[in-house]
């Protein structure tokens, strides 16, 4: 107890120490390198290729605030962290930002003391069958085994959706993703549940991907998205308002191939405000008036990321769905630039 | 009536050869393998089981493939066949023994310091060699310093200088008093520190290799760096312990047992997050410590406590006598402990040193947990996760086995000869 309360007031001090500092963009700016906090590896949202560079889509929106902020994309500190390690490397002020596919949920928010500046992949839990098994919907599988990562959201989810329809199934726990999957192809359960764009990560590298099917049913939400730190709104404003300008960038039409020419000036005010060549919306934020042209010019717009890293012309083969823009159908949405 | 007997024989019969039966391969096999029933059908179930371990595994190592980009190119090019796709250890290789952000251009330095590693370590472990070949493995550290973290090389020189100094004071003064002789020494090398300082500061860019931050080294360097550091810094340190927990002076002997038994009551993934979640809280935001140095720490206090106990077992298998007779003839502790007490309870106490040090190697594996990409953590994060080669686990896996067991072996192979070689009194 009497430890416990010590170890708690030192970290509380450690905690108002880190905050007594300068914002976190001054410190960025003074420091002339972003560390943004990224996994260890999930395919087509962050891993490094055979270079060692990283790549993928939560890598990019880094990249984007790097280049926003420091006028360099490659100005960035990748500091990989696993599941367990994200939050405290974030709160202890060792990165400045997560981008590491991290579910927006009430207590994260709330009680951990993070602030979520906007949502960049909206998942959801799905299933994995195997082809011959002649199911197709989650709704057939009672009696199922399930393969399941033990600790995490989705155990509870599937507990509740299993619940909920009256149905009944036998859970194979396990670690990780990868030893999901193996248990799965050695026949140890008949399902796999976790995040359907992991699901469709993970089939894309089956032996032969047609044999499994990815069920329809979503059974929880997962909104994914960056974060920062409680605390340092201005910081936050930066981040948010970069993955903004990525988002507003593909509604407005602008991409990589005439970001050059847009930025001249153009009819649309909106874009012209966003582009830096009217207005002074850079200023207010702390930056320059060509910062959001610069997030844009790294990887171009929130739609060429997606297709680029995880869209269906890559391995990983993921539709929009919910993430196509609004004016799709979708639930990406950007506040206007005004 | 002797000299008569015909049934006497003058000369010795040449020996027969055992019957069949009791020879050769026939004998070795009907003792081992069927001596009894039980016996006869274990071994028709291993063979069966050996077999069919065989006959599943040889099409898959001769059917790897080595040349492709993807896993998915793999399972196109073994079209249906059992296989393995070895191509991921090709193409990720460098990933795998430095991580993936030491610079290429500059693998030759880890690659030297190794090859340099076996040649300090040789005088140390075998002890026929020329004993002057110890100056280089003195020299060693500072050397491996320059070259894996790279900078000026005068950082290393100067660094070696205050120890050298260190060294000086102390034989000077040592005749005097031990304490004396100790705090002079540092007193002189920090001075030369301060000094040194500047004159680096100076000449910054003197024979300089480019700097490699410790949080780009990764892969099955990272193991052998943390892993031979710490055994290193605990060998002393545990000896330091162990002494400290015998010693008659009550402070140092509790300091000594708390630390012992707290480091010992603890695993060692707990103390690893502990360096890299909870130090980070204690320190402001901009001046954290290296995680690699904070990892080193905790390892070194692990390791160091367990080599205690090991000593401490060496000692208390010393006779009282040994103890006494140092006390007689006049040394006082520096000297027996120095000349008769430890070079008879080290000896005693290899085997265990040895066996706690390959541990501590295998051990530096865990770091992987906490978002260092040492060999494990290579594979189970970046060459896992990628998109072209999620999915490839038994290749990968049992490369790192492959790996480690060379090491642990030939380490294990090595203590169990020196145990012979020191094995004087017994003979």
């Amino acid at each position: 107890m009497k430890t416990s309360f010590i170890l708690g007031a030192v970290t509380v001090a450690g905690l108002t120490a880190g905050a007594a500092f300068a914002g976190t963009l001054d410190d960025v700016k003074a420091r002339g390198k972003l560390n943004c906090g990224v996994s260890t590896g999930v395919p087509g949202f962050a891993e490094p290729d055979a270079n060692g560079v990283w790549q993928g889509f939560d890598v990019a929106v880094c990249r984007a605030v790097a280049a926003a902020v420091l006028n360099d994309s490659d100005a960035i500190e990748f500091v990989p962290t696993t599941g367990k390690t994200r939050f405290t490397a974030l709160a202890s002020g060792e990165i400045d930002m997560l981008a590491r596919n991290t579910t927006w949920t009430f207590s994260r928010d709330v009680d951990l003391k993070f602030e979520f500046v906007g949502v960049n992949y909206y998942d959801g839990q799905g299933f994995m069958a195997k082809a011959d098994l002649g199911v197709s919907s989650a709704t057939e599988l009672d009696g199922a085994t399930v393969c399941i990562q033990t600790g995490t959201t989705t155990e509870l989810n599937l507990a509740d959706f299993f619940r909920s329809n009256n149905m009944s199934y036998e859970a194979v726990p396990v670690e990780t993703g990868s030893e999901a999957v193996t248990n799965y192809l050695a026949g140890a359960c008949d399902v796999f549940t976790t995040d359907r764009s992991a699901l469709a990560a993970r089939r894309a590298n089956f032996e032969v991907p047609t044999d499994h099917v990815v069920l329809p049913e979503i059974v929880s939400k997962e909104p994914l998205g960056p974060l920062v730190r409680h605390g340092d709104n201005n910081w936050g404003d930066v981040v948010r308002w970069t993955l903004n300008a990525l988002i507003t960038a593909e509604e407005l039409g602008v991409t990589s191939a005439n970001l050059e020419e847009m930025s001249k000036g153009t009819n649309n005010p909106e874009m012209n405000r966003l582009l830096g060549s009217e207005g002074n919306l850079g200023e207010m934020l702390g930056l320059d008036a060509e910062w959001a042209k610069r997030a844009i010019a790294v990887s171009g717009n929130y739609g060429e990321i997606f297709e680029n890293n995880i869209g269906a012309a890559t391995i990983i083969g993921l539709a929009r769905g919910v993430n196509a823009k609004w004016t799709d159908g979708g639930l990406i949405y950007s506040p206007p630039f005004r | 009536m002797s000299e008569n007997n015909s049934f006497v024989r003058k000369e010795m019969i040449s020996e027969r050869i055992p019957p069949a039966a009791d020879r050769g391969l026939v004998k070795w096999v009907r003792e081992n393998l069927f001596s009894s029933a039980f016996n006869t059908i274990m071994t028709f179930i291993s063979l069966w089981v050996i077999y069919s371990i065989i006959v599943a595994v040889t099409p898959w190592f001769l059917n790897g493939v080595w040349d492709a980009k993807t896993v998915r190119e793999c399972y196109d090019l073994l079209d249906g066949k059992s296989g393995a796709c070895f191509a991921v250890l090709k193409e990720r290789f460098p990933q795998l023994i430095y991580g993936f952000k030491y610079p290429s251009s500059e693998y030759w330095r880890p690659n030297l310091a190794t090859v340099l590693l076996i040649v300090a370590l040789a005088p140390i472990l075998f002890r026929r060699l020329p004993r002057q070949l110890l100056i280089f493995t003195a020299v060693y550290p500072f050397l491996a310093f320059w070259l894996i973290w790279g900078g000026s090389i005068l950082t290393s020189v100067s660094a070696f200088l205050g120890c050298a100094i260190a060294v000086i004071c102390y034989r000077r003064f040592s005749s005097r008093s031990f304490a004396i002789a100790v705090l002079i020494s540092l007193i002189a090398a920090n001075v030369w520190w301060i000094i040194g300082g500047y004159i680096v500061d100076l000449n910054a860019s003197f024979l300089s290799l480019k700097v490699v931050a410790s949080r780009d080294m990764g892969g099955f360097m990272l193991n052998l760096l943390l892993g031979t550091i710490a055994v290193c810094l605990s060998i002393p340190l545990g000896i330091a312990l162990a002494l400290g927990r015998q010693s008659g002076m009550p402070i140092i002997k509790w300091i000594c047992v708390v630390f012992i038994e707290f480091i010992r009551g603890v695993p060692l993934i707990t103390l690893l997050f502990v360096a890299n979640v909870i130090l980070a809280f204690f320190f402001p935001p901009d001046t954290s410590i290296d995680l690699i140095l904070r990892v080193l720490i905790m390892m070194t206090f692990f390791n160091a406590a367990y080599i205690a106990e090991v000593v401490r077992g060496g000692l208390a298998a010393l006779s009282k006598g040994q103890y006494e007779a140092a006390d007689s003839i006049g040394l006082d502790y520096t000297q027996s402990m120095r000349f008769i007490i430890l070079p008879q309870a080290l000896k005693i106490s290899i085997p265990g040193i040895v066996n706690v040090s390959v541990g501590m190697l295998k051990d530096t594996t865990l770091v992987s947990i906490i978002s260092m990409f040492d060999l494990v953590g290579m594979i189970r994060g970046p060459i896992l996760s990628s998109t072209d080669w999620n999915g490839v686990y038994w290749e990968l896996f049992g490369a790192a086995a492959a790996i480690f067991f060379v090491v642990c072996f030939s380490i294990s192979k090595y203590s169990q000869w020196l145990e012979r070689q020191l094995e004087t009194g017994k003979r």
